[in-house]
This record gives C-alpha cells, sequence and structure tokens, in this order.
C-alpha cells in the first residue's frame, strides 16, 4: 500500500489507546470485587450510571458547582456500597457464588428503576470545565479529544494508586490473602468482613470517575450503564483478577474498537465498532480463557 | 513476646477443654472431650484417621462452634468467638494442607502473620505516612528475627507457591509465629515430609518451645515423632479421649494399643 495514511492511522491508535484506558477504570470495578470476593458484579455499569447521574442532577439541575456534585457522588456511592455489603452482601458469604451474581444482576435491574424514578429519565449534560477543542499534534493532524485526554489520565493515576496498594501497601496485600483464601485470612486475624466492605467501597469510588468521565463523554441517562457491559471483552482479555491485564486489556479493546471504527466500518457500511470487542473476547474464552493476565485455577480432585 | 507468665504449670492451664462436642449431620465428630494444657508445654493429639483431631483444633481456633462445652483460652471463653477475633488473643495456627498464600512473597506471608499486631488505621496505611510507616519498620524487624531462626534469609522474596514442600511447611510455621503466639496450634506439620525434613520440623518445633515458651499443641500420625517431642499426649480415637499423659503411659494403655497402635495405619 504505497498511500497507507500512516496520520490516520496513528490517529485511530492513539484515541484508541485513550479510550482504552478509560474502560481499564470502569473494569477495574470488576476486579476490585472479583479479587477479594471471587464474586462478579454485574451492577457495576449501574454504579457508574448512578454516580453520572448524580453529578448530572447536581451540576445541571440543581446548580451545583462541580467539585462538590463529584464529591456527593463519591460520598452518595461510599455509603451506599457499605450499606449494600452489610445488607444484601454480608449474609450472602458463603453461599454460591451464583446466589452473590444473581443478587447483582438484580441490583442492577433495581438501579435501572432508581435512576429515572428519582431524577428522572432526561438526558442531561455533563460539563468539565475544560476546553474541547481538539488538540492537534504534528504536521499530520492528529486530532485529540481533551475529555479523553482527561479521562485516560486519571484513569491511569487511578490503575497505578490501585496497583500500589495490591503491590506494596500491607492493607492491599491482606486484601489478596482475604482473596485467596477467607479461611487462612480469618486465622491470621484478618476481619474479612471489613476487607469486603472495603473493596466494594473502592468499586464504588471507581464507579463514581468513572460516571463523571464517561457521562461527559455520553451524556447523563440509563444509557450510561451500558459501559458496563462494554467493559466485558476488556475483563475478560486481561484476566479477572488482574489489575496489569485490565489495562492491557483496556487499551487492546480501545485500539480494536477504533481501527474497525476506521477501517472496516467504511467498507461495510458502520457498526463494527461495536462487535469487534466481543469477538476478541470469544476468541480468548476459546483459547485462554483465564485471560492474557489471569490466574489459572488448578481444582485438585 | 512470650513472657514469664507462659511459663509454670501452677499458672492455670493455657488452654483447657471442657466436655467439648461437635456433630456434622449424624456424624458424631467430637464426643465430650475434656482436656487441659499446661502453660509452655508441648501437647500432641494422636488418633486414627477420622477420630476428630482436626476437628477439635478447629474448635479452638473457631472455625467450628462446640455443639456442647466450653474452650477457655487463659481462662478466657473462647467457644463463641471469630476465628480472627481467637487469632488476635494470641493463638496462631498451621493448616492440614499448607494453605500459604501462593501468590505472596515469603515475607509478605510472614507479614500477614503479623497483621494482628497492626495498630494503624486504614487511612494513615494507606498513605503509608507517619505511625503507619513506624509501625511496618518494627513489624518487619520481627519477621527477619524469624526468617534467621527458621533459616530462610534466601528466600523472603520468592513467591510462597514456588518452593519445595518442605519449604512451605516452614515458611506456614514462620506465618504462625510471625504473630508472637503464646498458644502454637500445629496441624499435622510434619505430613508427607522426608526424613530430614521432619529432623529439621522437630528441632525448630522444639527451639520455638524451648526460646519463647510458647504452649504447643499439635496433632501429629508420625508416632516417633510424636513420642520424642511431647510432653504429654492425648489420644482420640471415634471422636473420644481414650487416654491421656505422658509418652510412656499413653503407650502402655491398653485402650491405646488397641484402637490405634495395634492396627496397621
Amino acid at each position: 500500500m504505497v498511500d497507507f495514511n500512516w496520520g490516520f492511522f496513528l490517529e485511530l491508535v492513539v484515541s484508541g489507546v485513550l479510550i482504552g484506558l478509560m474502560y481499564s477504570l470502569i473494569a477495574l470495578g470488576f476486579v476490585l470485587i472479583y479479587k477479594s470476593t471471587d464474586a462478579i458484579n454485574f451492577a457495576q455499569g449501574e454504579f457508574v450510571m448512578i454516580a453520572g447521574i448524580i453529578v448530572g442532577a447536581c451540576a445541571a439541575s440543581y446548580g451545583l458547582p462541580l467539585w462538590l456534585a463529584i464529591s456527593l457522588s463519591v460520598g452518595f456511592m461510599v455509603v451506599f456500597n457499605v450499606g449494600l455489603e452489610r445488607t444484601v452482601l454480608r449474609p450472602m458469604i458463603g453461599r454460591p457464588i451464583v446466589a452473590i451474581i444473581m443478587a447483582t444482576i438484580g441490583l442492577a435491574a433495581l438501579l435501572r428503576g432508581a435512576g429515572p424514578f428519582f431524577f428522572g429519565a432526561g438526558t442531561r449534560p455533563l460539563n468539565l470545565p475544560i476546553d474541547d477543542a481538539p488538540i492537534i499534534i504534528g504536521d499530520h493532524f492528529i486530532y485529540l479529544n481533551p475529555i479523553h485526554l482527561l479521562g485516560a489520565s486519571a484513569a491511569v493515576l487511578f490503575l497505578l494508586g490501585f496497583g500500589w496498594f495490591f503491590l506494596k501497601s500491607r492493607k492491599g496485600v491482606a486484601m489478596r490473602a482475604v482473596a485467596d483464601s477467607h479461611q487462612v485470612s480469618m486465622a491470621m486475624g484478618i476481619n474479612v468482613q471489613r476487607y469486603f466492605a472495603l473493596a466494594w467501597v473502592m468499586a464504588g469510588v471507581v464507579a463514581a470517575l468513572g460516571g463523571v468521565i464517561w457521562g461527559s463523554l455520553l451524556g447523563v441517562d440509563t444509557q450510561l450503564a451500558i459501559i458496563g457491559l462494554k467493559v466485558f471483552p476488556v475483563v475478560i482479555l486481561g484476566g479477572l483478577d488482574s489489575i496489569v491485564g485490565v489495562i492491557v486489556g483496556g487499551i487492546i479493546v480501545g485500539v480494536v474498537e477504533n481501527l474497525a471504527a476506521g477501517y472496516l466500518d467504511p467498507m461495510v457500511g458502520g457498526g463494527t465498532k461495536d462487535f469487534t470487542p466481543y469477538v476478541l473476547m470469544i476468541l480468548m474464552l476459546m483459547f485462554k480463557p483465564y485471560g492474557l493476565f489471569g490466574k489459572p485455577i488448578i481444582e485438585r480432585i | 513476646m512470650p513472657d514469664g507468665m507462659n511459663r509454670g504449670p501452677d499458672d492455670g492451664p493455657a488452654l483447657s477443654v471442657e466436655g467439648v462436642s461437635k456433630n456434622f449431620g449424624g456424624v458424631r465428630a467430637v464426643s465430650g472431650v475434656s482436656t487441659a494444657v499446661r502453660r509452655g508445654e508441648v501437647f500432641a493429639i494422636i488418633g486414627p484417621n477420622g477420630a476428630g483431631k482436626t476437628t477439635l483444633l478447629n474448635m479452638v481456633s473457631g472455625f467450628y462452634k462446640p455443639d456442647q462445652g466450653a474452650i477457655r483460652f487463659r481462662d478466657r471463653d473462647i467457644g463463641r468467638m471469630k476465628p480472627n477475633q481467637i487469632a488476635k488473643l494470641g493463638i496462631a495456627r498451621t493448616f492440614q494442607n499448607i494453605a500459604l498464600f501462593r501468590g505472596l512473597t515469603v515475607l509478605d506471608n510472614l507479614m500477614l502473620g503479623r497483621h494482628v499486631r497492626l495498630k494503624s488505621g486504614v487511612f494513615s496505611s494507606l498513605l503509608y505516612w507517619g505511625p503507619a510507616q513506624k509501625e511496618e519498620i518494627c513489624h518487619r524487624r520481627r519477621c527477619e528475627e524469624i526468617i534467621d531462626f527458621l533459616k530462610l534469609s534466601d528466600l523472603r522474596k520468592t513467591p510462597a507457591g514456588a518452593l519445595a514442600y518442605g519449604l512451605q511447611k516452614r515458611v506456614e510455621l514462620g506465618r504462625a509465629l510471625a504473630s508472637d503466639p503464646t498458644l502454637l496450634l500445629l496441624d499435622e506439620p510434619m505430613a508427607g515430609m522426608n526424613q530430614e525434613e521432619k529432623e529439621d520440623m522437630v528441632r525448630y518445633v522444639l527451639d520455638v518451645s524451648a526460646e519463647w515458651g510458647t504452649t504447643i499443641v499439635l496433632i501429629e500420625h508420625d508416632m516417633g515423632v510424636v513420642m520424642d517431642i511431647s510432653d504429654r499426649v492425648a489420644v482420640l480415637d471415634m471422636g473420644e479421649k481414650i487416654a491421656e499423659g505422658t509418652p510412656d503411659e499413653v503407650r502402655a494403655a491398653p485402650k491405646v494399643i488397641q484402637a490405634y497402635l495395634g492396627t496397621a495405619h
């Protein structure tokens, strides 16, 4: 190909990486819960939605300053998730994982109804106070969306922070121990329930941040919850229990999705962006079901 | 550190089990067992498979609640307490099947053993700041002492899952020691080891007892080991205690010969 347009290609890749990192942030919520409780939280997308709606409602409808709206949303997610852990999830400890998963699916349905019920069904804008004129890099006119850039930076900060937490800090190591074995952790004097609560709180905070970032891109309404489904390929690709996996998985999905949109869509008339990540996910499940960085579980019989 | 209080059998038992029973469905795993472990002694629990030894240990460490009877640790009723609360009182245990955190390094496993001694809260430890940092250094020092004691210096950064079986058992002992327990429960610490590894482990167990005065309760199948290192032995069979005493007394008890030593095992 003589006329291969490198500028276009680069632009697709770069913005794919940025979007991918923003996916990673949402996916981190799944990983946090899975790492400590072994359950998959199907309501993670709804957490993002509720957090986004709260910010949107506070800022756009009630006219609060953005920082206050975001703090309120983060605070709500913390309180909500602590309450959730106490009332719904704690009684489930020791039950089959399927029971916990079903509970989160029910919770997702509940939240999808509660959002519009309390805050109305309309789409609200969520405007971050940054200039959204594209940043242009180099002679090839690589356009970058500043919101993508901000979102990706926030995502990287959070991912590094949690990476440090799990690898280096005492509480993080204890949390990995809890994920490894509840029983042995208790014998070490670890209060397992408190770490479950901590995991849910962290997932809530991550969801709130995700809600702000994705809400500012897409606007906030119940559709925001779909992001939870969209990041499934990210989590499966990277491995359910790996933070590194989440980053790499996010970048791969973001780039593949963008390249598909750039090169395949014009040929077939659009829509490839939406399904290519799932094709990747299915291939992954066929050949490496624990993901790129996941921990294979070997059962002794 | 365990102090002088730990010594001296006159000071009341370290652990007493009073008429404890535990059923699983229709199976009577432990039935009306009473015994007392003196401070500072090495106390062995032996018996054929399914005799209820591990069940008894699980009740002491809080994983099972006894259906009847009381368990007292230094005159405190621990029968209804949760495992993490019991661990905080100074009871540490190892498991029959190695239960290390396989993905964590040897040092991190030991540091987790010190978890019960952690005082700083979530926030200061998240920030790794001020008291949390000072505390960490102090815990680290204690872990290094144990690493030296168990001759694990070269392996402190190795993931526990990558170690040989005998070494993993040793790390598990180290993790239990890291909490500075006054009562150490060992569930088959020598199971599956070769002769050399067993001799090492015996030496470590005796050293722990001699150096820190830690009270040790162990379950073990190797009769030679049990008779060598224990001050006293209790024998369980079918959930009931059939004998208790010094190794020689137990060896001579007719019920024991019939139930345990006489049968091929």
